[in-house]
C-alpha cells in the first residue's frame, strides 16, 4: 500500500499536470487570435488608408481601394435584413403567443426553421443561384445576394426573437388581458417594446453573419467592382473581394490583408455592440 | 381563447409568416432534388462509386468519381474534430476549475472573438501563413493537414464554449461532495465533472462537426483541390463543398446535376446531425 505522503505527492502531480495541459489548451486560443491579427496587421496595415476605404477598385484590386465593394456589401446586408426581419419576428411571435409549444404545427415550424439553420452556406449559394438568379430572373445581382442571405439569417432571427419573447415575465400576458387589452395591442404596445433589445441582439448578430458570408454570395451577387447604381446591379461583397484577391489575383495579398482587417474590425465592433446590448438586456430582466 | 377582429387578422398574418419561415428549407431541398434528378435518372449513381477520375466536363470521356471527395470531406472533418475536441474540452476544464474568475472572463471574451472571425479570414490566414509553413515541412503545403488545422481552429471556440456551459451546469453539490471526500481536482474533473457534463460536451462536438462538414471558404483556400484519395496528411484533397464552390460557375447539364446531388448529400448529412442533436436533447429533457 502506498504511504499517505506518496499518495499526496501523486495527487499534487496529477492536479498540476491537468492544470498545465488545460493552460496550454486555453492559451492556444489567445495565440491563434494573436497570430491572425498580427499577420493581418503586418501584411495589411501599410496598405490601409482613407483612400483605400473610399477609392475605386483598380488593377484587379491590387491598387486603388474598396469603396464600391463596401457600398455593395452594405446594400446586400440591408436587403437581407429588410427581407428577413418581418418573417423572422412574425414567426417567433406566432410560436410564442398564438400556439402552444409541443403541438404538431409548432413542432413542424420549429423543425423547419432548425433544419434551415443547419443548411451549409454553400448550399444557400447553390439554391440562391438556381432560384433567385435563374428562376426569378434576378441574375447576378445585389438583390439576389441579399435574398439568399435573408434565407440564411432567418433562423437566427426566429430563434433570438423567440428567446427574447419567452424570457419576458410570464404575468405580462394575463395582466394585459385583465386590463381588457386585445392581443394585438398587447403585442404592439407591451411585448414587442419589452423584447426589442433582445430582438436587436439577433439583428446585430445577423449583420455580423451576413458580413462574414462568402460562399453564399459568390454565385448570387457576383464579382463586379463598379459602383452599384441599383440593387439590380452585380456587386461583390467584401468577403468575396478578399477571396478573389487571395485566390485569383497574383500579388493580391497586401490588398487582401487590408480588406480582411477592415472586415475584422467591422465584425469586432458589431459583435461588441451585440454583447453590450445582451448584457444590458440581461441585467434589466434577470437580476 | 377570445380573439377580436384585429387579433384574428394579426394571427392570420403571423401564420403566413411562420409558414413562410418554416417552408424555406423545403423549397431548398426541392430545388436540390429537382436539380439532382437528371443525374439519378440517367443512371450515374454506379459511376459515382466506380469511376476513377473526376472530369465531368470532358466531352470525350466524362468521369464522375465522387468517392474521393466524400472521403476528403470525412477525413478533413475527422482531423479537425480530433484536433479541436481535446483542446477545446481541456481548455474548458481549465476555464472552469483552474482559472481565477477575473481571467476566466477574458478567456471567454477571447473565445467569443475567435468565434466571430469570418471563415474567409481563417482561409486567407491559412493560405498566407500556414500553407508556407507546412510547405517547408513537406511540400506542397496545400493539404489535408492544412485544411484540418484551419477547420480545427474554426470549430475550437464552438467546442470550448459549449463545453464551458456544460461544465458550468454540473451541480455544485456534486463538486462540494467530491471536495468533502478529499478528492483532488484531477479526480474531481475526471470522475465527477466530465462524466456529468458528457452529453452537453458531446452535443457541442456534434454541432462543431456539422459546421465543419459544411464549411467551404476556409477549406477551399488551403486544401489543394485535387480530387484524388490522399495517401498521407500532406497530400492535397478536395472536399465536396470545395467542389461545388469551384465548379458551380461554369458547370452545365449532367455536371451541374452532380453538383446539386453533392449539395443534397451535404444537406442530408448536416440535417441528420441536427436531427440527432435535437432528438438527444428532447430525450434528455424527458428524463430529467
Amino acid at each position: 500500500m502506498k504511504s499517505p505522503v506518496s499518495r499526496r505527492n501523486h495527487r499534487r502531480f496529477s492536479d498540476l499536470a491537468c492544470g498545465i495541459v488545460g493552460a496550454v489548451a486555453a492559451s492556444l486560443t489567445l495565440v491563434v487570435l494573436g497570430c491572425i491579427v498580427w499577420d493581418l496587421l503586418r501584411l495589411g496595415l501599410p496598405h490601409l488608408s482613407w483612400l483605400f476605404l473610399t477609392g475605386e477598385v483598380a488593377d484587379g484590386g491590387r491598387s486603388g481601394g474598396i469603396g464600391p465593394v463596401l457600398v455593395s456589401t452594405v446594400m446586400i446586408v440591408v436587403i437581407a435584413l429588410a427581407v428577413a426581419i418581418p418573417p423572422g419576428v412574425g414567426c417567433a411571435l406566432w410560436l410564442s403567443e398564438f400556439v402552444r409549444p409541443g403541438t404538431v404545427p409548432a413542432r413542424a415550424i420549429t423543425g423547419g426553421v432548425d433544419l434551415l439553420a443547419s443548411v451549409p452556406s454553400i448550399v444557400f449559394g447553390l439554391f440562391g443561384m438556381a432560384f433567385f438568379a435563374q428562376v426569378l430572373g434576378l441574375g447576378f445581382s445585389i438583390l439576389s445576394g441579399g435574398l439568399t442571405l435573408a434565407c440564411m439569417i432567418l433562423p437566427l432571427l426566429v430563434r433570438t426573437t423567440l428567446t427574447a419573447l419567452q424570457s419576458l415575465p410570464v404575468d405580462l400576458r394575463p395582466s394585459a388581458a385583465a386590463l381588457g387589452l386585445t392581443q394585438t395591442t398587447t403585442i404592439r404596445k407591451i411585448l414587442l417594446p419589452a423584447a426589442l433589445p433582445g430582438i436587436l441582439v439577433g439583428v446585430t448578430i445577423g449583420v455580423a453573419r451576413s458580413l462574414s458570408e462568402t460562399a453564399a454570395l459568390i454565385f448570387t451577387s457576383g464579382y463586379a467592382t463598379r459602383w452599384p447604381d441599383s440593387p439590380g446591379d452585380s456587386g461583390r461583397a467584401l468577403s468575396v473581394h478578399i477571396y478573389d484577391l487571395a485566390m485569383n489575383i497574383p500579388n493580391g495579398a497586401a490588398a487582401a490583408s487590408a480588406s480582411a482587417l477592415v472586415l475584422l474590425l467591422m465584425i469586432l465592433v458589431i459583435n461588441s455592440f451585440a454583447s453590450f446590448l445582451a448584457e444590458r438586456w440581461l441585467r434589466r430582466y434577470h437580476s | 381563447m377570445f380573439l377580436s377582429r384585429s387579433d384574428r387578422i394579426l394571427r392570420g398574418a403571423l401564420v403566413m409568416l411562420a409558414l413562410l419561415s418554416g417552408s424555406v428549407v423545403l423549397l431548398i431541398v426541392w430545388f436540390l432534388v429537382a436539380g439532382a434528378l437528371p443525374a439519378l435518372r440517367d443512371g450515374y449513381l454506379p459511376r459515382l462509386l466506380f469511376d476513377e477520375h473526376w472530369q465531368p466536363g470532358s466531352a470525350r470521356d466524362p468521369q464522375f468519381a465522387l468517392m474521393p471527395m466524400l472521403a476528403a470531406s470525412v477525413l478533413v472533418t475527422a482531423l479537425a474534430a480530433l484536433l479541436a475536441a481535446p483542446l477545446g474540452i481541456a481548455g474548458a476544464v481549465f476555464h472552469r476549475f483552474y482559472l481565477p474568475k477575473r481571467l476566466a472572463v477574458w478567456n471567454q471574451r477571447m473565445l467569443e472573438l475567435l468565434a466571430g472571425v469570418p471563415s474567409i479570414v481563417f482561409g486567407f490566414w491559412g493560405l498566407t501563413v500556414l500553407v508556407p509553413l507546412i510547405n517547408r515541412l513537406h511540400p506542397p503545403g496545400q493539404s489535408l493537414l492544412a485544411a484540418g488545422i484551419v477547420l480545427a481552429l474554426m470549430i475550437l471556440p464552438t467546442i470550448a464554449l459549449t463545453s464551458q456551459s456544460a461544465l458550468r451546469s454540473v451541480p455544485e453539490s456534486q463538486l462540494l461532495a467530491a471536495a468533502g471526500l478529499g478528492m483532488g481536482r484531477f479526480a474531481t474533473v475526471f470522475h465527477i465533472a466530465l462524466p456529468s457534463a458528457r452529453s452537453g460536451i458531446g452535443s457541442g462536438v456534434l454541432l462543431a462537426i456539422a459546421r465543419a462538414v459544411g464549411e467551404t471558404m476556409a477549406v477551399v483556400m488551403v486544401c489543394g483541390n485535387i480530387a484524388k484519395f490522399p495517401g498521407s496528411v500532406f497530400d492535397p484533397v478536395r472536399p465536396v463543398t470545395a467542389t461545388i464552390a469551384l465548379e458551380m460557375g461554369y458547370a452545365s447539364s449532367s455536371h451541374k446535376a452532380l453538383l446539386y446531388l453533392a449539395g443534397l448529400i451535404l444537406v442530408l448529412v448536416t440535417g441528420a446531425l441536427t436531427g440527432w442533436l435535437a432528438f438527444g436533447k428532447r430525450n434528455a429533457g424527458e428524463v430529467s
